[in-house]
């Protein structure tokens, strides 16, 4: 039986540890940085250590942040370490593009200057501009370790909850926070708790879906590989509330890290009575269990990842009825993302007010997104909802590289669309990028010079809707083959004006009647593109001419004025 | 006439009707005479809401949907016919015959043709779309049955007759998007099939010529109709 004294306790022993320890390098070791091979920088880094005999520990942590310079390592000094305010403590020291031979260098740094040529500067924009709420213990916790989450804080929300709260004042606590999905929908999350804690069923499921198929977004992964028992304790809070005593972690086989860490974090969280039955001495019960896919992105879709679970093909069905109501095996199921639960722990341990006090009036919070394309600084970022475009994307982002222009930003993957550089202004919540023909998405952000073709944009992620339909309705079907044919010869410089009319009717038709939101968000980058970049559609149907010289089209206009 | 207990009351089409409760749009518009085009459904049958033929729609609801699944509520008010839900099933019907190679003239299932007939219903005249010719092969390893990829139109009506009424699952759906197919067993021929009962169901609910009977030329090759309101009864009586 897990009680507040013996986190404390816990938490004392991890603390006092940490302090007896010294230095602590910090090495990322989730997947961005490792696969740069961070882990032989870790090894030559403990090699150094014991070499040296300086008193410091060398760690793996989670994911950092700013990807494009990795392999990252962190330098916190002791006495940063031991500082019960961190703001007044010795800054940490930041390096990037590490070796397994910067090692000895930096160890012994410790008590010295910082390594120059590695040092990252962590007062600019990239890391002052953000707010970390998702990602706070991202990269200075040992995503391995119960013990260090629960030293940070962890898993006191949740005994608070299950001692002194009702699951109805859980709820309401999550409904007036005002937190929404960020799965991408943006569905109010305490509204769907509520539906499935009224729903009428003695078994209820929770289920985290953590498909994240999105083309340039890692943001659950990174969390689930950096943090994982953050999203266990937004789960346990969630079956708390909604009254679940069953609950799946639905995630791809293509993420073995996250997999492994997931699985350590509900071994440890079982080991700790924190998970599983009579979870810290109350009546309430919780097995949780992982869920592998075969990496389709229609699983993420609701009613196909609940196919997928119960085993039989990833297809989605029409909808109502809603999950809330009849899901998993026919029971009322809550389905929350990665992102989402992770939001959890702090709003019910700092209070809804406190949540909704941070982004605009209808998108509370923060939002985590992949920064990633065209940008100086490419990674995970963490801002405040209704931070505009172009704060994020010049001043985190630092702009397009040296020589090239702006051209347009893509957020929300395949169903999302791209923004060009008039609208940058516009604030980043749910609702100002729908009217700007996009959607927030899971927060993939990709960044696009002038060195992009939009229709070679457009034609790529109706390639990767195409080939990512479960084929189950025509429209989706057959509607997004015939798109891309219709986009790939307007690459080709093969295509007319008919062709961009039939373009257009097929991106009305697809969007209107397909079952699920895969098609019926389909047609948006090419919807988005003709929007905003309509002429360079028309300069290669006219003039044969691909502006941003990408696509090779069959005549250059030399040729077809000759 | 009293209402039976519970009924819901609604508009279609600007008519006052009734429906039952837990009745679909699509079976409460068939009692009243109100045509709506369906490919996939079919009487008795689980519906799985994939043709999109049948969208309908209704007063206040966000986006189209689909007669076949969508129970009737108190006080909707439903459409079954607009210019721009006529434009939609012209376009999937249109979509369905680009997508494989459906050549009437040389179908054993010309003239006896669901998909056939419905795009004359629908008054589909040609296809905008251009033509995709994939290269499909024909199963003829079982005695009695033959499978034509090139006709299929993945309604899984075979699929849902053989699971749910035959209890033999000898089908299903393999691949992804423009790939699927309707496979027997793991993808084996369907004469080597062990699951196989060749009771012929999935022929007599095929809609197309995908699914046909070897050996039948002139007036014997149609489908067996008399066959299909059995499925019904049977399901009733589970």
């Amino acid at each position: 039986m897990m009680s507040h004294e013996e986190l404390e306790q816990t938490t004392a022993k991890v603390q006092q540890e940490q302090r007896a320890a010294g230095d602590r390098i910090n090495v990322c070791v989730a997947a961005g940085c490792l696969s740069l091979h961070s882990d032989a920088v870790q090894k030559s880094l403990n090699e150094e250590a014991k070499k040296s005999g300086a008193r410091c520990s060398v760690r793996g942590v989670g994911c950092m942040g700013l990807c494009s310079a990795g392999p990252v390592v962190s330098h916190e000094p002791a006495q940063a370490v031991a500082a019960e305010d961190k703001t007044t403590a010795q800054p940490t020291r930041l390096y990037g593009g590490v070796q397994p031979g910067h090692a000895a260098k930096i160890v012994a740094s410790l008590n010295r200057e910082p390594v120059r040529e590695l040092a990252i500067d962590t007062t600019m924009p990239f890391f002052a501009k953000q707010t970390k709420i998702v990602l706070e213990n991202s990269g200075s916790i040992n995503p391995e370790s119960i013990e260090e989450y629960i030293a940070v804080g962890g898993y006191r929300a949740l005994l608070r909850a299950l001692h002194e709260m009702t699951p109805a004042e859980v709820v309401q606590e999550i409904s007036a926070s005002g937190l929404r999905g960020r799965g991408g929908a943006g569905y109010p999350t305490g509204l769907k708790w509520a539906t499935v804690a009224r729903a009428a069923g003695a078994t209820k499921y929770v289920i985290c879906n953590a498909d994240e198929g999105d083309p340039g977004a890692c943001m659950d992964r990174s969390v689930r590989e950096s943090d994982p028992h953050r999203v266990l304790e937004g789960m346990i809070l969630a079956a708390y509330a909604v009254g679940a005593s069953q609950g799946y972690i639905s995630l791809r086989a293509e993420y073995p890290l996250a997999v492994q860490r997931l699985g350590v974090a509900i071994r440890e969280a079982k080991r700790m009575g924190l998970l599983g039955a009579e979870i810290a001495g109350t009546r309430m019960s919780l097995n949780l269990e992982i869920r592998l896919g075969a990496g389709a992105f229609v699983c993420g879709e609701e009613t196909a990842l609940i196919a997928s679970i119960e085993g039989r093909r990833g297809t989605p069905q029409p909808r109502p009825p809603y999950p809330a109501e009849s899901g998993l095996w026919n029971s009322p199921t809550l389905i929350n993302n990665v992102e989402t639960y992770a939001n959890v722990s702090p709003i019910l341990a700092r209070g809804s007010a406190w949540y909704a006090a941070q982004g605009t009036a209808k998108s509370k919070g923060t939002k985590v997104f992949a920064l990633s394309g065209k940008a100086r600084n490419t990674g995970l970022i963490e801002v405040p909802m209704g931070m505009t475009l172009r704060e994020i994307i010049f001043d985190i982002g630092g702009g397009v590289p040296a020589g090239h222009t702006f051209k347009a930003v893509q957020t929300g993957g395949p169903s999302g669309g791209c923004i060009p550089e008039s609208l940058l202004d516009i604030p980043v919540d749910y609702d100002s990028l729908m009217q700007a023909g996009s959607i927030m998405g899971s927060g993939g952000m990709i960044v696009m010079d002038d060195s992009s073709c939009m229709v070679s944009v457009a034609r790529f992620f109706m390639e990767f809707c195409m080939s990512e339909s479960c084929g189950k309705c025509i429209p989706c079907r057959a509607g997004t083959a015939q798109m891309h044919g219709l986009l790939t010869r307007i690459t080709e410089g093969a295509a007319t004006h008919r062709d961009l009319d039939l373009l257009v009717r097929l991106c009305e038709m697809v969007g209107a009647t397909s079952l699920c939101g895969l098609g019926q968000t389909a047609p948006n980058p090419v919807l988005s593109t003709l929007r905003y970049f309509k002429n360079e559609y028309l300069a290669h149907i006219e003039d044969k001419h691909c502006p941003a010289g990408v696509c090779e089209c069959a005549a250059t206009p030399a040729e077809v004025n000759a | 006439m009293s209402a039976a207990p519970g009924a819901k009351t609604f508009v279609i089409d600007g008519v006052d009707a009734s429906a039952t409760p837990g009745q679909t749009i699509l079976s409460a518009a068939r009692e009243h005479n109100i045509f709506i085009p369906t490919l996939c459904h079919l009487e008795g049958l689980g519906d799985v809401g994939a043709c999109r033929l049948c969208l309908v729609e209704v007063k206040g609801a966000r986006r189209l949907l689909p007669a076949c699944t969508t129970r009737v509520d108190e006080g909707m008010e439903i459409t079954t016919n607009s210019p721009r839900l006529a434009d939609d099933r012209q376009m999937t019907m249109q979509l369905l015959f680009a997508e494989r190679n459906h050549v009437c003239s040389v179908c054993v299932a010309n003239n006896h043709c669901e998909m056939q007939s419905m795009a004359t219903t629908l008054g589909m005249t040609h296809v905008e779309v251009p033509y995709r010719f994939p290269a499909l092969t024909v199963d003829a390893s079982h005695e009695r049955f033959t499978l034509d990829h090139n006709r299929c139109i993945l309604c899984t009506r075979c699929v849902r007759v053989c699971s749910e009424i035959e209890g033999a699952h000898t089908w299903d759906v393999m691949g992804r998007g423009i790939q699927s197919k309707v496979i027997t067993d793991l993808d084996q021929p369907w004469g080597t099939s062990e699951t196989c009962t060749s009771c012929g169901k999935c022929v007599q609910v095929c809609p197309t010529g995908a699914l046909f009977q070897k050996n039948r030329t002139g007036e014997r090759r149609g489908k067996d109709p008399s066959f299909l309101p059995y499925l019904r009864t049977m399901r009733e009586e589970l």
